[in-house]
């Protein structure tokens, strides 16, 4: 079973906790420079929003990879990119339609997030459990638990 | 090692920027932040200089922990030598911009002499210059850090930055950093503007990479992450309620002070309260809060991000107040509110928004304006003064006047801008001001909890709860439960809190991981990250080291053992508390003092002696 990333940015506190933990998994610092996920500041709306790759079935960014450095990790879904092979033309950071795809000035290649082999570190790492690794079938499942919970059956209340 | 190992140095007479190796032998005695930095200052200045002249230099320092993963590891202080009390300042703040600090390569950024005309700091990684700042001279901090962002096209650019107040002279000017955090207490913002340096922008892209044991580290932060969580204070009180969770709870013990300290239990408490903070609005059905928000790496995130109601008195027609922001934390709502029995939340709210948006401190000027009505009332104060506005205690209007005054130096603001002892000293009643060594009390009654007292009375910046939070013990019961009302063993439990809370300010960790976690748990951390051997007992004889050395500055600076008491309403039979559990209770000062400077191996005049000296190697 495939799982993905859930976010839920009601629950984010801006603390960047992900983005240290990413940046140490994939980078051995603590940088939020280098992280796959990143959180945004929605000052004048009290929000915060962390974001990352959703792991595209048809992925642009492979699609448009002319060396076929990003390849499907059948086990988790992700898109990894092969350091061996990216030699860092950034058309799939040009191809992804949301910006997840960046390139690292220091290694010269681009990075993304790979689900750290099935163990997200962004997920651990989450005091608030903004971020979540779920049944990639069900992402929606929690979000229906809560309508279903709004939803008035009972008989004396609707009276 | 976790330090960077980088000093830099900015001379603004000279207008000169350059690296410089870190002291890390210093480092080693003194571990970073609050403890090194003071370190330095004790080292390079004279205490008796002038604090806004160029004699006085102004340090922006991180720990070892700041930047890392470790929870809460996103702390700078700002040291320097306080205008509102003469004695050292060492201001504390979280946001963003300490951790960037550490990104760009740097442990401590020095600032010395005093620029000919304004400029700001730019620090890109290890590239540093000082910039004309010309065009934002004279502007608020807020408008600072937009106008800095659009300039560099950077949104990841960190800011910090004085607003109008600290250029126009305001004795307890901020550093506001990140747009709502602040390095808040004595003035250290009046400092910065006094050297003409207008702001820090700060972009850093190396990161933390040098931790001494990687996995251990990661384990042991991962461990003591699960203790905060796990904590009802770090783990739902704070999150939910910010430290507003204090509120109530300190006014039904009967030590919330109102009134400029004359009553110390205030009947509008849980309208200012952190649960009316989550309570719908009868104006608009929102409530005040919108969420909870973190500082950089705080799995805590007991911040608070507000709003005003549009058609509230303070913000009609003025659009820019109507979005989220910073809002208000248990000393602010304190002295903003129950100090001056003003009972508005949004109106308290509004003048914490400008306390930001022109960096000053809410705790001095809440309780200067505290000070400013009782002297109102008695008629000392008129509407000569105030320009007409009716300045009682309980008036909203009022509040928010003062705060717009205050923010730009304006009328009656001058004189609120002195602080209240040098406006009580101005207008013949100094026994009205209710400070220590200047600087004003916080949000607990010392005739309530007397160790607390004892604390203010001894502190190293003047009255201030964050220097020895006893709090803790003896009302929360962390890490035992002592009697708030007796002062027998307070000197040991206050001298315990100094020394444990100058090792935590020296670390780059915030003071509040203390609800949950003591020295055991953050030694493993500091040791697994940094160079040397770190254990709870280094780190408490390391505090005690910091807090000797504190106290020598301040001894050097002319501070003397009349100086370390609490004003005559505190501490007589006439002050006592009227109302409440503490009901005929003051504080009982005066009798713990002596058996204090015993406990810390001071003589009778509050000096440490040669015997102390040696023993923390100072």
């Amino acid at each position: 079973m495939q799982k993905a990333l859930l976010i839920d940015p009601d629950k984010c506190t801006g603390c960047l906790q992900c983005e240290l933990a990413c940046s140490y998994e994939h980078e051995g610092v603590f940088n939020p420079s280098k992280s796959r996920i990143r959180v945004f500041t929605f000052h004048q709306e009290g929000r915060f929003v962390p974001y990352t790759c959703t792991q595209c079935s048809e992925a642009w960014c492979q699609q448009a990879c002319p060396v076929d450095a990003i390849t499907l990790n059948a086990d988790t879904g992700a898109k990894e990119v092969s350091d061996s092979a990216c030699v860092g033309c950034k058309v799939c950071t040009i191809a992804c339609p949301f910006g997840t795809v960046n390139y690292n000035q220091v290694t010269g290649k681009v990075i993304k997030c790979d689900l750290c082999g099935g163990d997200p570190k962004c997920v651990s790492a989450c005091p608030t459990q903004a971020i979540v690794y779920v049944d990639a079938d069900q992402t929606g499942y929690e979000k229906m638990r809560q309508w279903a919970k709004e939803t008035d059956n009972n008989p004396a209340a609707s009276a | 090692m976790s330090w960077t190992g980088k000093i830099l140095r900015v001379n603004l007479t000279e207008g000169t920027v350059a690296a410089e190796p870190l002291n890390m032998q210093w480092a080693q005695q003194y571990l970073g932040q609050r403890g090194l930095a003071s370190k330095y200052l004790l080292e390079e200045t004279d205490p008796k200089c002038d604090p806004l002249g160029p004699d006085n230099k102004m340090i922006m320092a991180t720990g070892p922990l700041t930047g890392t993963m470790a929870a809460t590891g996103g702390r700078y202080s700002v040291v320097t030598k306080s205008p509102l009390t003469n004695c050292i300042a060492c201001s504390n703040s979280g946001g963003f911009i300490g951790a960037e600090m550490k990104h760009a390569g740097w442990d401590m950024i020095i600032f010395e002499g005093c620029s000919p005309t304004p400029v700001y700091l730019y620090i890109e990684n290890d590239q540093a210059e000082l910039v004309d700042a010309s065009e934002i001279w004279g502007t608020s901090v807020w408008h600072t850090d937009e106008w800095l962002h659009n300039k560099y096209q950077d949104p990841l650019l960190r800011i910090s930055a004085v607003g109008r107040s600290a250029e126009s002279g305001c004795l307890y000017a901020a550093i506001i950093n990140d747009l709502h955090r602040a390095a808040g207490r004595s003035g250290v913002g009046t400092v910065m503007a006094s050297k003409n340096l207008k702001a820090v922008a700060v972009r850093g892209t190396l990161g933390v990479g040098n931790i001494k044991q990687p996995e251990r580290f990661m384990q042991v932060v991962n461990e003591n992450k699960a203790i905060l969580a796990a904590n009802p204070v770090t783990g739902q009180g704070l999150p939910a309620y910010g430290t507003q969770v204090l509120m109530n709870v300190i006014n039904e013990i009967g030590a919330l002070p109102a009134k400029n300290m004359q009553e110390v239990q205030f009947d509008g408490a849980h309208d200012i309260s952190g649960e009316a903070m989550h309570e719908p609005r009868k104006s608009d059905g929102k409530p005040n809060l919108t969420t909870n928000a973190a500082c950089f790496g705080c799995t805590i995130a007991c911040g608070r991000i507000s709003t005003i109601a549009q058609g509230h008195f303070t913000v009609e027609n003025k659009a820019k107040y109507w979005g989220n922001s910073g809002g208000l934390e248990y000393e602010a709502a304190w002295a903003l509110g129950a100090d001056t029995e003003i009972n508005d939340l949004d109106a308290l709210t509004y003048a914490n928004f400008l306390c930001n948006e022109d960096g000053y401190d809410p705790i001095t000027f809440g309780s200067t304006v505290a000070a400013a009505m009782e002297l109102y009332e008695m008629g000392v104060i008129t509407d000569a003064q105030t320009g007409g506005v009716a300045f009682n205690f309980g008036s909203a209007e009022a509040l928010a006047k003062a705060a717009e005054w205050v923010a730009t130096g304006e009328g009656f603001g001058k004189d609120l801008a002195l602080g209240s002892k040098r406006l009580c000293e101005k207008y013949g009643h100094p026994e009205l001001s209710m400070t220590v060594k200047g600087q004003e009390f916080p949000a607990y009654d010392p005739r309530g909890i007397q160790g607390i007292g004892l604390n203010y009375a001894t502190s190293n910046r003047g009255a201030c709860h964050v220097r020895g939070y006893t709090i803790a013990s003896e009302v929360l019961g962390v890490p035992v439960k002592t009697d708030p009302l007796v002062s027998e063993g307070k000197p040991d439990l206050v001298k315990a809190f100094q020394d444990a809370t100058a090792a935590v300010d020296s670390s780059g960790l915030c003071l509040f991981t203390t609800f949950a976690w003591d020295m055991t748990n953050i030694a493993p951390q500091i040791d697994a990250a940094c160079e040397g051997e770190w254990t709870a007992e280094k780190l408490v004889e390391l505090g005690e080291r910091v807090w000797n050395m504190e106290r020598q500055y301040n001894m050097q600076a002319g501070i003397t053992r009349a100086d370390d008491t609490l004003p005559e309403r505190l501490k007589s039979e006439e002050g006592a508390a009227r109302t409440g559990p503490a009901k005929g209770k003051f504080s009982e000062v005066e009798k713990m003092l002596p058996e204090y400077y015993e406990k810390r191996g001071w003589n009778e005049d509050g000096a440490p002696t040669d015997e102390t000296l040696n023993r923390l190697g100072l």
